[in-house]
């Protein structure tokens, strides 16, 4: 790791760390934005780091910015870090304006098509953007629609005046469903999305960014359940020396470890040109980080026992944005049906190569 | 501020390694009769391989080594497996006797082994496990006594694969005299260095295994003679040099492509258009062996820098083998098939041996319960 990632990390950690206390996350469960925390974030200049710096941005790698994504993971930050990454992305690259305050960006599920109709100097927009994270308390939300020529992107301030549904995902996220019909938009804030940004892109980096936010509530909550296995005595002693004990502990390790390696794959695969086999990679990122969040939150638990239950103790924050960030940006059957589908079109032979070539 | 419990650091193949990586899938198409057989062991193939310099190809120069780097090595014996190339004869001394000896045997041990290894001369096996202790390595009852000239060894060693065909063994045993045990169960541990093929007061017995093969052997050693010069490293550090071993025993990628061949019998029978669940099913076990990969590769760079990554390679191998034999229990949910060995259609056949071999998998190497409590001490639980 270079010097910089791990100051960065470090400095990102702390922050964190400080910000999101557990009061912060039930006060973010009651509908209250963390604007705090939010504030702390964006003096960083991280939510926006991406752009290059004629954009307001600092031309940062995504690699050093999917690693902060690890980190909020960690700490269960509640705010669309990840979205107004995104965002800024998908609205810099078709020239919109961009803000420091929270954005959203869509759609984030497979299914969900948005079209855009010429209306004299502006546009209309019509569909449904469903689960758009913290889309209700979003400054700016952006969105990619398919216009008359092609891909285009919107950016709404605030949801536009679109008729707006309230939804939460497991951990109390904010996941608000918006829906346009006809919904008149400015000329100006509509306009062709960038090269390489499309939905299957935006659906990838989404995918990329669950993946690592994953690894890092797993990390959290691998911490957690140790601890706890050493300070909980039960038949006088630490359960921690009990075999049982330790060997759940041990399958869940290896399961964190191996969502943290597929994830920093995926990562990697964000440099390949090919897009292609760069979904290849994400698909089997997604898919590993997702199966590894199934058995680490289930021993979590067990581990735990009766306390790990309690909204009042914290691995909770871990394990329910676990729950629900596996299955946001595609759960694992639709990820692997993509890699598998991707080996069977290239034949058993290929196999290998497609494994280890690039 | 570290927040990862194990570090699996990203690494990147070298450009040496992609152009060993070509080299090496020629001359496995070269060689293709001898690839995919059941017969392991073959010298002549390892000989071509030694030629090549592809034997202790880390190894420096002076012992017959080629001094390249793990990643190369890592790519070669990638693609060996992958292929199911026989590399039987030379692969427990490539992978772990050699270098071994490099970092504890004498310069003699050194010149006269090493050369001998890497081309192809010298077969060695592993003497670990015996009657009364297999995972409790601690609990060996082989005892080394010294007398003029050398040391006197008696006990016996099962599971001992391969030591039919070997010429040595890296016997672990313990001295005797070893008395502090009561306090250190590791006191006294040694190792030796046997000549398997001319010393009197050796016999081996086949142990056969359940799919008839012959791999295992119980070795009788009754007053077992070995010359001052063949004692391997210290008396009485056996347990550290064996836990260094340990290390390249565990992590490499032998522990994830034993049945290759059976996911890709797997892919080959779902054809190019698979129904969603079915290629949901093979595209998590490719999700698996991508990561798994990935972990290991990520170890052979901590062995580059001279690390001793034992938790690490505990993770990978406990990891490695639950996707192993996972392998036949999801080809039998896709494919449904009577298993044969000997069927003439390779998967049906393949999930035969996938299925037979499944068990062995979490055993040799390090018991997955072993695994677990040295992943346990890695997280501070013991």
């Amino acid at each position: 790791m270079r010097d910089e990632t791990r100051m960065l990390l470090e400095s990102m950690g702390r922050l964190f760390e400080d910000h999101c206390t557990k009061q912060v996350a039930d006060n973010a469960e009651t509908g209250m934005f963390p604007a705090a925390l939010w504030q702390a974030v964006s003096e960083t200049g991280v939510p926006l780091a991406a752009l290059p710096e004629s954009a307001g941005g600092a031309d940062a790698e995504w690699s050093d910015l999917y690693a902060v994504l690890r980190v909020a993971g960690r700490f269960a930050a509640p705010i669309p870090l990840a979205e107004t990454m995104l965002a800024a992305w998908v609205a810099t690259a078709a020239g919109l304006e961009v803000t420091e305050q929270p954005m959203s960006v869509g759609p984030v599920r497979a299914g969900d098509r948005l079209t855009l109709q010429r209306d004299g100097n502006g546009w209309r927009l019509s569909g449904v953007a469903g689960r758009l994270p913290w889309a209700a308390q979003a400054v700016r939300i952006v969105l990619l629609a398919d216009g008359p020529d092609g891909a285009m992107a919107v950016a709404l301030d605030g949801t536009g005046g679109a008729e707006l549904s309230a939804g939460r995902n497991v951990a109390g996220e904010p996941r608000d469903t918006l829906s346009f019909s006809g919904l008149r938009i400015a000329g100006d804030a509509v306009a062709p999305a960038g090269d390489g940004v499309d939905r299957a892109a935006l659906y990838r980096r989404g995918a990329l960014a669950r993946a690592m936010m994953m690894a890092g509530a797993m990390d959290r909550a691998l911490d957690t359940a140790v601890t706890y296995a050493g300070e909980r005595k039960q038949f006088g002693r630490p359960i921690a020396k009990f075999q049982a004990v330790q060997q759940n502990l041990a399958v869940m390790a290896g399961q964190v470890a191996a969502a943290g390696a597929a994830a920093d794959a995926g990562v990697e695969a964000l440099s390949l040109d090919d897009p292609a086999m760069q979904e290849f990679l994400i698909a089997i990122a997604k898919t590993r980080v997702g199966d590894a969040a199934t058995m680490a939150s289930e021993i979590a638990h067990q581990v735990h026992g009766a306390i790990g239950f309690t909204k009042e103790y914290s691995l909770q924050l871990s394990t329910r944005r676990l729950w629900s960030w596996r299955d946001e940006f595609g759960g694992e059957m639709e990820w692997a049906a993509k890699v598998g589908t991707f080996v069977c079109a290239r034949g058993a032979d290929a196999l290998w190569p497609t494994l280890t070539d690039g | 501020m570290s927040f990862q419990a194990f570090r699996f650091d990203p690494v990147e193949l070298p450009p040496a390694a992609r152009t060993l990586r070509k080299e090496v899938r020629a001359f496995l198409d070269e060689n293709s009769a001898s690839l995919g057989n059941r017969r392991d062991h073959d010298q002549t193939f390892s000989r071509k391989m030694a030629e090549r310099g592809w034997i202790g190809m880390t190894w420096p120069k002076q012992y017959g080594g080629s001094e390249r780097t793990a990643f190369e090595r890592y790519v070669l014996i990638e693609e060996l497996l992958a292929a199911g190339a026989p590399v039987g004869f030379h692969w427990t001394a490539d992978r772990q006797s050699g270098p071994n000896i490099l970092r504890y045997g004498t310069d003699e041990q050194k010149d006269y082994f090493l050369p001998r290894i890497t081309r192809g001369d010298l077969s060695f096996c592993i003497g670990m496990s015996e009657p009364d202790s297999g995972s409790d390595l601690a609990g060996t009852r082989t005892r080394a006594v010294k007398v003029d000239g050398g040391f006197r060894i008696n006990g016996s060693k099962l599971w001992t694969s391969n030591a039919h065909r070997a010429d040595y063994m890296i016997l672990f045993c313990k001295m005797a005299e070893a008395g502090q045990e009561e306090v250190d169960r590791h006191a006294g541990a040694t190792q030796f260095l046997v000549d398997l093929k001319n010393s009197p007061g050796i016999e081996i017995r086949p142990v056969i295994n359940l799919l008839g093969e012959h791999h295992f052997n119980q070795i009788f050693l009754t007053d077992l003679f070995v010359p001052d010069n063949r004692l391997f490293g210290e008396i009485g550090n056996g347990w550290r040099q064996v836990s260094s071993e340990l290390a390249f025993e565990r992590s490499g990628p032998d522990r994830f492509l034993v049945l290759f061949k059976l996911l890709v019998e797997m892919v080959r029978v779902a054809g190019p258009n698979p129904d969603r669940a079915t290629a949901a099913a093979l595209g998590r076990l490719v999700a698996q062996l991508a990561t798994l990969r990935r972990m290991s590769l990520s170890i052979a760079g901590m062995l580059q820098e001279g690390l001793q990554p034992l938790t690490e390679a505990a993770v990978t191998k406990d990891l490695g083998t639950r996707y192993e034999q996972d392998l036949p229990v999801v080809a039998r949910q896709l494919f449904p098939t009577e298993p044969e060995l000997e069927a003439v259609d390779t998967y049906v056949s393949m999930l035969a041996r996938g299925t037979m071999n499944a068990p062995r998998l979490s055993i040799q190497g390090g018991t997955r319960e072993i695994l677990r409590g040295i992943i346990a001490r890695g997280l501070g639980l013991r």
